[in-house]
């Protein structure tokens, strides 16, 4: 049963990831504007324009450059960026470090924040206190991560300068590294001085994206834990004596989680769609902002490599939620 | 009814506040030409940097004060809102459209025809979607029509999902079945019965979306790739105040405002409209 589950999935996430190819490519050869021709210096010749096509395969039918592309790619050939002049993947694994663990920051900050409000908000029902957390919830709710972003900039970059708000490091530092996750390794090379500086660098751009998750978490676990505080179960264990805050911690919150992490999965998504313009917005050397420069600078080949291990990413975290809610459904686990 | 009537006094203060504010900025928008107090493209070298008018060394006549360029603030602030409201306007509706209609087909008719649309909104939701509107207007060439097309190429998906879902949740009911039984055909049901029964939602989700697609014209203009020509949007002002932040903030924190409220107003009046619309509540 699981195990079907997982290949029916498996089988829809391929067929999602090869629509994403076909539409990147379809869309990306649409554009006017010829990159070869931007490539060589003024005054190359026809035979040199015809050798450069060759050698990036333009010269073959849209069809043809597709598959080839595509077969590149199964084996782990995306191509050369043209504006960088190196390969694509090597590019891309460069990159992703820096944006995968500002997501992941992220998304603890966005747990841990909704978390505790929707625990805060279940155990003070009908108060004061939760129509406050309602109303923060709804405003952060709103208000999209890049205006988040320029508020963030504002309050802790100008008016109460304690935050760094461009780049991912301090320039000047000596860092000792050998992966990309620079803030993860710090921490296992027990090097508080660089997680300090890296902190003070995420923080801000973590926090906006951050916000409008956090909310969501919020409100639907609020309200599960709200439905699940009135069975009869969780009315025995209050019987039975225990505080409210124990009610909700032992009892409750199992069953009222699975609403939300099914949910948490489709918005973790969105909120790596965030970083891209967020990493813009802060200068944050990631995966997102080298995006923005490769469709400015018209690299094909990077572009098309960039959005599909976004998507990749995507169709991952989708699986994970979705074979974590088979697993921890009991409905479904015996089904 | 009581009912009805505490839930009607209970959000008419959030419709009129955001409508009321929703209305003032259009009417800056459309009136610019009349309201603005300076050419919103006049750059002024001896001016440039003035603070807004209850801070020393500001000039009468530049209420929100100047940019590095010596241009109105004020003046580029509503002159923006023309191509903000357009924008907002026009992708919105055209999402609004081809979401609505694939979602009410995929969620009435369910099948084959469910099964390709939702195929299409599973690779759509794949992509990242501020990257596919830049690429997209990058491969589109800037301009307004491209930004509009953008956003209603991508954000279509929105609509889709949740009508499909609603038209799923309608198509189960018994008026349905009535319908059906009485020899309605599917299309007429469909349009007749189905459509008015998730109209609240879609009037909520046109409103969220003219504040998304707001957001995503700020962003194009933010990276500059939005409209190429010298006029003034919310998201070039932007991108200027975040250059010269620490020289004169004001050019960052009023058009933050203004996007803040413009998109709190537009998911506000959603929500207050759907809930006046919506027929259990009403």
């Amino acid at each position: 049963m699981l195990l079907q589950r997982f290949l029916i999935r498996l089988l829809t996430m391929l067929v999602t990831l090869f629509g994403v190819a076909v539409v990147v490519f379809v869309v990306i050869r649409i554009a006017p504007g010829d990159p070869i021709a931007m490539m060589l210096p003024p005054g190359a010749t026809d035979a040199d324009i015809a050798r450069l096509r060759a050698l990036y395969g333009l010269d073959k039918t849209i069809v043809e450059q597709f598959f080839i592309w595509l077969s590149g790619v199964v084996r782990g050939d995306f191509g050369t960026s043209i504006s960088l002049r190196q390969d694509v993947l090597g590019l891309v694994f460069n990159r992703l470090p820096a944006t995968l663990e500002l997501a992941i920051v992220a998304l603890v900050m966005a747990v841990a924040l909704g978390g505790t409000t929707a625990i805060l908000g279940a155990r003070e029902r009908g108060t004061a206190v939760e129509a406050g957390i309602d109303i923060a919830s709804g405003a952060a709710l709103s208000i999209p991560d890049f205006l988040w972003g320029l508020v963030l900039i504002l309050l802790f970059g100008v008016l109460v300068p304690i935050f760094d708000i461009s780049g991912r490091v301090s320039p000047q530092l000596d860092l000792p590294f050998v992966t990309q996750f620079y803030f993860f390794e710090s921490l296992l090379r027990l090097r508080f001085d660089l997680t300090w500086d890296l902190l003070k660098h995420m923080l801000m751009p973590a926090v906006a994206l951050a916000l409008p998750l956090a909310a969501i978490i919020s409100q639907l676990l609020k309200q599960s834990l709200k439905e699940v505080l009135d069975l009869d179960y969780v009315v025995l264990a209050r019987v039975k004596g225990f505080s409210e805050t124990q009610v909700i911690l032992r009892e409750a919150l199992k069953n009222a989680a699975l609403p939300t992490l099914t949910l948490v999965g489709v918005q973790f998504t969105f909120l790596i769609g965030g970083t891209v313009i967020v990493e813009r917005l802060f200068s944050y050397e990631g995966l997102g902002n080298m995006a923005i420069d490769a469709v400015i600078n018209r690299d094909l080949p990077l572009i098309q490599g960039i959005v599909l291990v976004f998507a990749l990413l995507f169709v991952l975290i989708n699986l994970t939620v979705d074979m974590m809610y088979a697993l921890l459904n009991p409905r479904l686990r015996h089904g | 009814m009581d009912d009805a009537r505490i839930i009607r006094r209970r959000l008419s203060p959030r419709l009129w506040l955001a409508g009321g504010w929703l209305l003032l900025a259009l009417l800056a928008a459309i009136f610019a030409p009349l309201i603005a107090p300076q050419d919103p493209l006049a750059q002024d070298l001896m001016l440039e940097r003035l603070p807004p008018f209850w801070l020393d060394g500001a000039e009468p006549g530049y209420w929100l004060g100047t940019d590095s360029l010596g241009r109105d603030l004020f003046s580029r602030l509503i002159f923006g809102g023309r191509i903000a409201f357009i924008v907002a306007f026009a992708a919105a509706i055209a999402a609004c459209l081809v979401g609505s209609t694939l979602g009410l087909i995929a969620g009435y008719f369910g099948g084959w025809a469910d099964r390709i649309i939702s195929r299409i909104v599973d690779i759509w939701m794949a992509f990242p979607p501020v990257l596919f509107a830049i690429l997209l207007v990058a491969v589109l060439g800037t301009g307004l029509s491209s930004v509009i097309l953008a956003i209603a190429i991508i954000d279509w998906t929105r609509f889709c999902r949740v009508i499909r879902a609603e038209a799923m949740g309608q198509s189960r009911m018994d008026y349905v079945e009535n319908a059906r039984i009485a020899g309605y055909g599917r299309i007429g049901i469909m349009l007749r019965e189905v459509l008015p029964n998730v109209l609240p939602s879609i009037v909520a989700l046109l409103s969220l979306e003219m504040g998304i697609a707001v957001i995503v014209e700020a962003i194009l203009s933010f990276v500059n790739l939005s409209i190429s020509t010298d006029d003034p949007t919310w998201g070039g002002i932007i991108a200027e105040g975040r250059l010269s932040i620490h020289q004169a903030w004001w050019v960052l924190v009023f058009p933050l405002i203004t996007l803040i409220l413009t998109v709190l107003s537009f998911s506000q009046f959603g929500e207050a409209l759907k809930a006046r619309f919506d027929p259990v509540l009403r």
